[in-house]
């Protein structure tokens, strides 16, 4: 959305507002944004994603190592951490590892937390994938019931009911 | 153009207004954001590398038994038209409904339907597993998605990180690459003017909220979609019972709003709802925006049971079927700017007057005053 001030630049902040009744949303950019010293109310900057990025390598000495690090290519997508800061979007699974330091501060500040406490994915030796069993949940187990029943699959659902009722 | 009868209850079930809460839920969402291993996130991989990609995700969706009936859609050798059809059920992405130079950027766009579940391939991440259900229904949603992504993931080899989790094009969305939106209408808390309020603490905790159509856009219509705004750091079952709380509470206030409107300001609320329902019932032009906004009156009225023999079903689908690809579908053709706020109306006018011959003709007539 173009900014609802100036309609040149690209809106960055999202603003909310009641006007009789009606909700309005419209986007600002930052300049304008700024202008009107929105900081409470409705606005909101839109992720952290967009400040960090901007700052990614932007340094006061402008040979400073970052600089280096910026030209640095992953293995798997040969994209550089500048390709990163240019899209926003990571190149293959392999960057996680590539560029493991400035991705690590950004999930941090993104999430809070760098650290998974979901659902485990493993993949076996013979290479096929697996799910640990453990992180099924009760839900998806009763998912599984009513798709065993709907089918007819009596034996299957009788086990599945057993494993839910062993879980209570 | 599509066969609509392609998608018989195609991902519109949701519209049944038959889930928990439907009163003040018109739907509950939760996608899985699943990448390969061994490919190119979306910005890297070039043609061939997303048709190989494609063809992977579409042979496992197969052998998958939540994915085996599914209609499938190759969504970037369909016309605009029908993208957008696709976009207004919610069931492709704004980007993959996009206009056609940037659908060429991005080939071998699919899309598998089935039941209430479906999978995107080729967005911004490979696999956007997604579930949506009427009402207030997270964990009907949960067991969906997390089944189709058991299943897929024994024969897809998804990329996953030992502290990061699941991997992501987005940095956003690793760790659980879950996000859940819930949407809901909140015309009592737009009037009693508590709206920022609420919105705003809710961006406190860890919430973050959008219009009906995703990612900037407007809210109209007084629905908003909460969804959570982190991905890791919690668990799946964590993050969906936050939110869960949450909208609990945000529905609370909304009830308790409605009351407090019903209570102190009876004939304006009347006025309201039936001004709205005599607009939707008589207008002969409609832009979407004024739809959906009277449509938020009378949904109002309904849930308070001032306008009686009006369905939440038919609200719901008028939600839907006024869109203007919606309308091109229905009429078979390509509608003109000038035709599409006449169909609308017509549109509207139709479903409401078979409300009304299905649901008797007292509800052409407000009820007596008290
Ligand atoms: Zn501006
Ligand atoms: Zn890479």
């Amino acid at each position: 959305m173009k900014c609802s001030n100036c309609g040149e630049r690209e809106g960055v902040v999202s603003l909310t507002q009641v006007k009789e009744g009606e909700v309005h949303t419209s986007s600002l950019c930052a300049e304008c944004a700024a202008e009107k010293g929105i900081e409470t109310g409705f606005a909101m900057a839109d992720t952290p994603l967009g400040g960090f990025l901007a700052k990614l390598g932007e340094s006061a000495d402008p040979d400073a190592p970052l600089q280096a690090a910026l030209e640095t290519r992953c293995p798997g997508c040969n994209a550089t951490l500048r390709d990163f800061r240019e899209s926003g979007r990571v190149g293959c699974a392999e960057c996680y590892a590539a560029f493991d330091a400035p991705l690590r501060e950004l999930l941090r500040r993104l999430h809070g937390s760098t650290h998974h406490t979901g659902m485990q994915y493993e993949q076996t030796a013979a290479g096929s994938p697996v799910r640990i069993e453990a992180g099924k949940t009760d839900l998806e187990l009763r998912e599984q019931l009513r798709r065993a029943v709907e089918r007819e699959q009596f034996e299957l659902a009788a086990e599945l009911r057993d494993r839910l009722k062993d879980r209570e | 153009m599509i066969d609509l009868s392609l998608l018989p209850d195609g991902g519109m079930s949701w519209l049944e207004a038959s889930g928990p809460g439907s009163h003040l839920v018109v739907s509950t969402r939760i996608r899985l954001a699943r990448n390969l291993r061994s490919h190119r996130f979306a910005t890297r991989s070039d043609a061939p590398e997303r048709e190989t990609i494609l063809a992977e995700v579409e042979q496992a969706a197969a052998m998958t038994e939540g994915l085996r009936r599914a209609v499938r859609f190759r969504v970037d050798r369909l016309d605009l038209q029908d993208r957008q059809l696709l976009h207004e059920r919610h069931l492709v992405s704004r980007e993959l409904a996009a206009p056609e130079a940037a659908v060429r950027l991005r080939p071998a766009g699919g899309l598998l339907v089935q039941d209430q579940a479906s999978v995107m391939i080729n967005e911004e991440d490979h696999l956007r597993i997604q579930a949506l259900r009427s009402g207030f229904a997270l964990e009907a949603a949960w067991g969906l998605v997390a089944t189709l992504d058991a299943e897929l993931g024994q024969r897809l080899a998804f990329a996953f990180h030992p502290e990061f989790g699941y991997l992501t094009s987005c940095p956003t969305n690793v760790g659980t690459g879950l996000r859940a939106s819930v949407l809901v209408h909140l015309p009592g808390l737009v009037l009693t003017k508590e709206i920022n309020k609420i919105l705003q603490a809710l961006t406190q905790v860890g919430l973050t909220f959008r219009g009906l159509y995703g990612e900037g856009s407007e809210v109209v219509g007084n629905l908003f979609q909460l969804s959570n705004q982190t991905t890791l750091g919690k668990s799946e079952l964590e993050l969906l019972d936050h939110l869960g709380k949450l909208v609990r509470q945000v529905m609370e206030h909304e009830e308790r709003a409605r009351q407090i409107l019903l209570r102190d300001a009876t004939a304006i609320l009347e006025d309201k709802v039936w001004r709205a329902y005599g607009l939707l019932r008589y207008a002969r032009t409609l832009s979407f925006e004024e739809t959906m906004n009277l449509l938020s009156g009378v949904r109002l009225g309904v849930g308070l049971g001032l306008i009686p023999n009006v369905g939440m079903y038919a609200l719901n689908k008028l939600l839907v079927f006024t869109q203007p690809a919606h309308l091109a579908a229905a009429q078979g053709r390509a509608l003109t700017d000038d035709e599409v706020p006449v169909r609308r109306a017509a549109y509207v006018r139709q479903v409401l007057e078979e409300e009304v011959g299905r649901r008797g003709p007292s509800a052409q007539a407000p009820p007596t005053p008290r």
